[in-house]
């Protein structure tokens, strides 16, 4: 049986396909120079202007003169061609697009490595450089070479204090920071039923973490009940049954709360193997889980308390600060001394807003923990929500068990 | 096609990050990106790069999609980019910049002399002669156009 993958492009794998892009989205870090690519095309068009959107996501709002030049440029070309946009304060490209825009079964382009995030809804979603994006803006098509698959068996449900942020770290580092370069990962099994949207976002936001071209769960009854809250009517995709070249089961009840070590996603270790390692900055956000079950379970954690480190929460949309707001969730976290960032990507790139220090530690939430990433000599240490709020209460790494 | 260049040895999974920090993003002005092309792994590998054929490890270019890392390798001379592999977003975005790459796991000492022949799928180093994993033509015509855009506008 074909894979999802196969399923959507229509091809076996390993055949290049011309194939036109359902969705395609840029952001204002690589939307600048996707728009002077597109300039230098000389077409002038656009080829479905519904379908293109821009995010400001990145650096927002703008950190100086230039930045500001380059997002009046973008957001100039946005409106004119009447493309799909967002400013300042929406949020978060992929959160936003995975807010009832993409949709099962579409083949959805984004220039930022993170649009993997959106396979969690059986769409094919991939990213791409800005010289592509340009060409998928003018002409509406782009070409794949379609990928082989590897599956990732999920048995069982997460307990203790795992989330579905150690699941994917848990992954990442079995199969390695190149384990799935140029192929698929698909996420399937029994235990697949028990994990929620914003669970399967964060699982798929971490695939490119292993160079997969994307990570994908089929729709499901879930899938399917969280875009009717959108109003967007969709059918179920049936899971095939078929074995793979490449499986890996996963039990999910093993699954401990654990961290990527600096500099590198896959070098992961047990909570508790690094508690007592003093923290100067918290991060909870980002694409990978800045979500409102996120912000919700750090609050449990925190309310009626005080964090012991400066700790910074970036909602991943405007609609999830609302939420936040709406539940009192928000006034929990400012009661607990967190400091709120406006809906974006905030301090995740070291570009903006939290930027660490030479010899710093932050436990970031987000997916990277590259060197200098987050700032020049600083260290980032990958880990759940669960563990950052236990660990914010101590101003250490602070093991989750039996705080959530 | 025809490439050739000094190696320049460099380890595997060397990510966007350490290529071109994101600090560095935004702007349009390419010599901002010259300037400070692999400043957190060695900031005296800058002055190496001109007329330099990369010789990395595997996963070569892995992290984030920004195009300003292949971008920033070019305008720093570099000629072309060889290692078992890459991550498939910055493999897209060289070819599409017409940097060229070529997938082979080989011995390298810098300095040595590195020749491609894209066409014919070879690679010599230091004099010895191997088989590189051949690029689909549609590739091998987008890097002779010199990239995308070159490439595009001769088709039209």
């Amino acid at each position: 049986m074909p894979s999802l993958s196969e399923r959507i492009l229509a091809g076996v794998a390993g055949e290049y396909v011309d194939r036109e892009v359902d969705r395609a989205y840029v952001h204002d870090g690589t939307g600048v120079l996707t728009y002077e690519t597109w300039r230098a095309l000389g077409t002038g068009e656009v080829a479905r202007p519904s379908r293109v959107y821009v995010l400001f996501d990145h650096i927002v709002p703008a950190n100086n003169s230039t930045t500001a030049d380059l997002q009046h440029e973008l957001r100039n070309f946005a409106l004119f061609h009447g493309l799909q946009f967002s400013d300042i304060g929406g949020g978060i490209c992929h959160q936003l697009m995975g807010e009832g825009i993409a949709l099962p079964g579409e083949i959805i382009a984004g220039a930022d490595s993170h649009t993997c995030t959106l396979g969690a809804f059986g769409a094919f979603a991939t990213g791409v450089g800005a010289t592509d994006m340009a060409a998928i803006v003018a002409s509406g098509m782009t070409w794949f070479r379609i990928p082989d698959t590897i599956g990732l068996i999920f048995s069982g449900t997460l307990s203790g204090g795992a989330e579905a942020k150690d699941l994917a770290l848990t992954y990442v580092a079995r199969l390695g920071m190149d384990g799935a370069t140029y192929r698929a990962l698909e996420f399937i099994g029994d235990g697949v039923s028990s994990l929620s949207m914003d669970s399967r976002l964060t699982i798929c936001n971490l695939s490119v973490e292993t160079g997969a071209k994307t990570g994908m769960f089929y729709a499901d009854q879930v899938t399917r009940e969280y875009l009717m809250a959108y109003g967007q009517e969709t059918a179920i995709q049936d899971p095939p049954d078929r074995t793979y070249n490449q499986e890996y089961p996963f039990d999910l009840g093993a699954i401990e709360p654990v961290i990527a070590v600096s500099p590198r996603v896959d070098t992961i270790r047990p909570v508790d193997e690094l508690a007592g390692i003093p923290l100067d900055q918290i991060f909870v956000g980002t694409c990978t889980n800045g979500r409102y079950e996120d912000l919700s379970r750090f609050a449990a954690v925190v309310r009626g308390k005080k964090v012991k480190v400066r700790t910074i929460i970036g909602p991943a949309s405007r609609s999830i600060m609302s939420k936040a707001a709406r539940t009192g969730v928000l006034s929990d976290l400012i009661a607990a001394g967190c400091t709120i960032l406006p809906p974006g990507c905030g301090p995740c790139l070291g570009a903006h807003m939290g930027v660490i220090g030479e010899g710093e530690i932050c436990l970031s939430t987000s997916n990277r923990n590259f060197r200098n990433r987050m700032g020049v000599g600083g260290e980032i240490y990958l880990s759940s929500v669960a563990t950052a709020a236990a660990s914010a209460i101590r101003g250490e790494i602070t093991s989750p068990g039996g705080m959530v | 096609m025809r490439i050739e260049g000094h190696a320049v040895c460099l380890p595997a999974d060397i990510d966007t990050d350490q290529i071109i920090a994101g600090r560095y993003l935004r702007t349009k002005d390419r010599s901002v990106w010259k300037r400070h092309v692999f400043e957190d792994l060695d900031a005296d590998l800058a002055e190496r790069l001109d007329g330099a054929v990369i010789v990395a490890g595997k996963n070569f270019g892995c992290g984030s999609s920004r195009e300003q890392a292949p971008v920033a390798l070019k305008v720093a001379g570099v000629r072309a980019i060889v290692a078992p592999s890459f991550a498939r977003i910055f493999f897209r975005n060289a070819i599409n910049i017409g940097l060229p790459l070529a997938e082979a796991e080989i011995l390298c000492n810098d300095g040595d002399r590195v020749e491609i022949d894209l066409s014919a799928g070879m690679i010599t180093i230091a004099g010895k002669t191997r088989d590189i994993r051949p690029l689909s033509p549609r590739m091998l015509e987008m890097l002779a156009a010199g990239g995308l855009v070159s490439h595009w506008r001769q088709k039209r």
